[in-house]
């Protein structure tokens, strides 16, 4: 028995910094303004990245996963966000290193994380296909060999020799994805690139997708779409917040995966759902600037519900696939009571103080991106609340805004309600306030 | 199974297919031979380094002989008219620009090394190569400047009746210790810049000071004897040094030692440089 990977013992720990302590008074924080450089170069002289000086907590995105895959044998990979599918490609690809653990992988290894990676966009296509195919790890011989082939299969014709930057993004997909899919690997590792363009498009790399499989390759297929997987792989494996639960044949895996994927959803008190999802481009809400991928509900601790204590922050998550090569995007929540009357609206580029998005006003490259609004706890008052998301591209906020009204909605409890005996909070909002009382007589 | 005998033929024997994953953080010289396996890509990141960096610009490719040749004038002006310095027995211009020519090679590659990993971010979290390669490409694709603005000084030579002696032919060594500095320094800047992005705002002033210590406006022939070894620990006096001699054959008397404690010093930045920034790669994608 030949393997081609095996995987052993797998592990990678993320630190994460906890938010910054609460500052008292304005004095407070110019002391920190002041001291940070001393203590951040107290912390880089030790030899610790920045910022490990402060709380930091652990996270594992993987944690000891073992696993062999044979050789020619295509596995599938499933798990929801954030279970540690893309980090295990990552590793696997060598892009990062494990924390603990190890593994062997026999073959030349060609790992697709994202469809177009290296593309200059100053550049002509003819300069992209070398310059793609270098980085994806192709000798220039044979790019050259197959050139035509890509250029053939990308249908990209008469613009061989404009820079890419006038592409459509339909045009730039063709194209990155050719490149991709002649590449000659003996052990592929594939990561939602499927999940861009329109359908016609996926249809066609998916079917390019199954060529490449009979052709003797090992491939890691890492996706959301159930039904993918199903026609690709051989077997399939799932993980679940970085462990690994279940591996075997792909429809076995299937069949435990999705029950529980309802269960998750249905387990919480109410039966509306803590998450939403579209995996068929069909069906999803989108325009010709984005798609909306999923929005999920959850706490801190990243499990997903609809029911919130008073105190408890609240997670919205919005995955949304961008289809504009360097467009930037508003991402925006909505909440609106039982009446219909709105609470608030916010966006990504209105973050709080000192944490703006990274990704506000940055060019996106294409692909699946996931914003995450947190609410503090303490905000809302114990009441429903309907949940309506808006993604605006930059380049034309008026017209080309991609709005879904009400996809979720949560509750608010308040768990000391059976002590009292009338509701005494009015209105909405019921966030706690700073009180002093003195006697004034 | 085609595509499976393809790659051995290509590849070479199976044991070199043979990868080991984990989590080994030692400190190390990096794999050449590795480096040099990428060597494709390294020529088609320079090439690309070289193809986009003056797109959309006005005066283009000029830039890289205009920028030595205003900073040669103003020196012209100020030290070799105004202040008189001495220019070992050849015409000041001509003493600045030869210094200038591989000290902006020195600063460009520095400038744009540091910012390289950043600048490919996107591939550093998308794609396994050596990371060496970026910083080492960034270098590379300053040679083109560099030639052209060497061309500049040959023509600006024979305006003031200079013919280059057979000397002209090991100008590949100061050229080649220029190089080995700048990778040196590119290295550990573009590690260091990921982690600490604060050598983009001290880069800038430093090399402002770097340029004011080498021998560029004024001779090395003007710091005192015992000073000079000391002098010699700036990589780039020897660089700039032997340049100028090679090109010029100028009078200064300049001390072998100095030269040598130099050129050690630019391999010591090199072989350092190459060392941090392999014990630091793989944390880079978790950096950037």
């Amino acid at each position: 028995m030949h393997f081609a990977i095996e995987v052993d013992q797998l592990s990678k720990r993320y630190q994460v910094a906890e938010a910054a302590a609460c500052y008292g008074t304005f004095r407070d924080v110019l002391v920190s303004a002041f001291t940070a450089p001393v203590r951040r170069l107290h912390s880089a002289i030790k030899g610790r990245p920045p910022g490990e000086g402060r709380k930091t907590q652990d996270f594992w995105a993987l944690k000891d996963v073992s696993f062999d895959v044979r050789q020619g044998e295509v596995l599938g990979i499933i798990g929801r966000n954030g279970s540690g599918k893309s980090t295990l490609l990552k590793i696997l690809s060598r892009i990062t290193a494990p924390t603990s653990g190890g593994a062997r992988v026999v073959g030349r290894v060609g790992s697709l994380l994202e469809v177009g990676t290296g593309f200059h966009y100053e550049l002509s296509g003819r300069d992209n296909i070398y310059l793609n195919g270098a980085m994806l790890g192709m000798r220039r011989a044979e790019i050259e060999s197959r050139f035509d082939e890509i250029v053939e299969f990308s249908q990209i014709g008469g613009f061989l020799d404009t820079p890419v930057k006038y592409y459509s993004s339909g045009m730039f997909m063709r194209l990155a994805f050719s490149v991709a899919a002649h590449l000659e690997s003996e052990i592929l590792l594939v990561d939602e690139v499927l999940a861009v363009g329109d359908f016609d498009f996926q249809k066609k790399c998916i079917e390019k997708m199954r060529d490449l499989t009979r052709t003797g390759r090992t491939v890691l297929f890492v996706s959301h779409s159930m039904g993918s997987v199903e026609t690709l792989c051989d077997r399939a494996l799932v993980l679940s917040h970085g462990k690994l639960e279940a591996i075997g044949a792909v429809k076995d895996v299937i069949d435990f995966y999705l029950p529980k994927e309802v269960q998750t959803a249905e387990a919480t008190d109410t039966p509306t759902a803590a998450s939403v999802s579209w995996n068929d481009p069909f069906s999803a809400p989108s325009n010709d600037y984005v798609s909306l991928h999923s929005v999920e509900l959850s706490s801190t601790d990243g499990v997903p519900t609809t029911q919130f204590e008073l105190d408890q922050p609240i997670i919205i998550r919005i995955a949304y696939n961008n289809l504009k090569l360097g467009e930037s995007y508003r991402v925006r929540i909505r909440l609106r009571d039982q009446q219909g009357n709105y609470v608030l609206s916010c966006g990504n580029e209105y973050a709080s103080a000192g944490k703006s998005d990274p990704w506000t006003y940055q060019p996106h490259p294409l692909g699946v991106f996931e914003s995450t609004c947190h609410i503090p706890g303490d905000l809302l008052n114990d009441q429903t609340y309907a949940v309506s998301v808006e993604i605006v591209p930059i380049s034309r906020p008026s017209d080309a805004g991609l709005l879904c009204n009400d996809v979720l909605s949560f509750t608010v409890t308040d768990p000391a309600i059976a002590e009292r005996s009338e509701p005494i909070f009015l209105g909405p909002i019921r966030p706690r306030l700073a009180w002093h009382t003195k006697r004034a007589g | 199974m085609s595509g499976l005998s393809v790659q051995a033929d290509t590849i070479g024997s199976s044991a070199s297919l043979v990868c080991n994953i984990g989590p080994h953080q030692r400190w190390s010289l990096p794999d050449v031979g590795l480096v040099w396996r990428h060597r494709e890509l390294l020529s088609v990141l320079t090439w690309r380094d070289i193809k986009i960096r003056y797109k959309q610009t006005v005066l283009g490719i000029v830039w890289a002989i205009l920028q030595p040749t205003s900073t040669m004038i103003v020196f012209s002006i100020f030290f070799g008219r105004l202040a008189n310095i001495n220019s070992d027995g050849i015409p000041y211009p001509i003493f600045a620009f030869a210094a200038l020519i591989p000290w902006m090679f020195f600063s460009n590659s520095l400038t744009s090394a540091s910012n390289s990993l950043l600048g490919n971010s996107s591939l550093i979290t998308k794609v396994y190569f050596p990371r060496l390669v970026i910083p080492i490409a960034s270098v590379l694709s300053n040679l083109v400047d560099f030639a052209l603005s060497f061309v500049a000084l040959l023509g600006l030579m024979l305006c003031y009746g200079m013919t280059p002696s057979w000397s002209v032919f090991l100008l590949v060594i100061p050229t080649l210790l220029a190089l080995v500095t700048a990778l040196g320094a590119g290295f550990w800047l573009s590690a260091l810049n990921l982690q600490f992005r604060d050598v983009r705002f001290a880069l800038p002033f430093c090399l402002q000071i770097w340029m004011f210590l080498s021998p560029i406006a004024y001779s090395s022939s003007l710091v005192e004897g015992r000073w000079r070894i000391l002098y010699g620990l700036n990589p780039m006096t020897g660089v700039i040094e032997c340049f100028r001699w090679a090109l010029c054959n100028t009078e200064a008397n300049t001390p072998p030692l100095m030269i040598g404690v130099s050129a050690v010093m630019s391999l010591i930045m090199l072989v350092t440089g190459a060392i941090y920034f392999q014990r630091m790669e793989q944390n880079f994608a978790d950096l950037v």
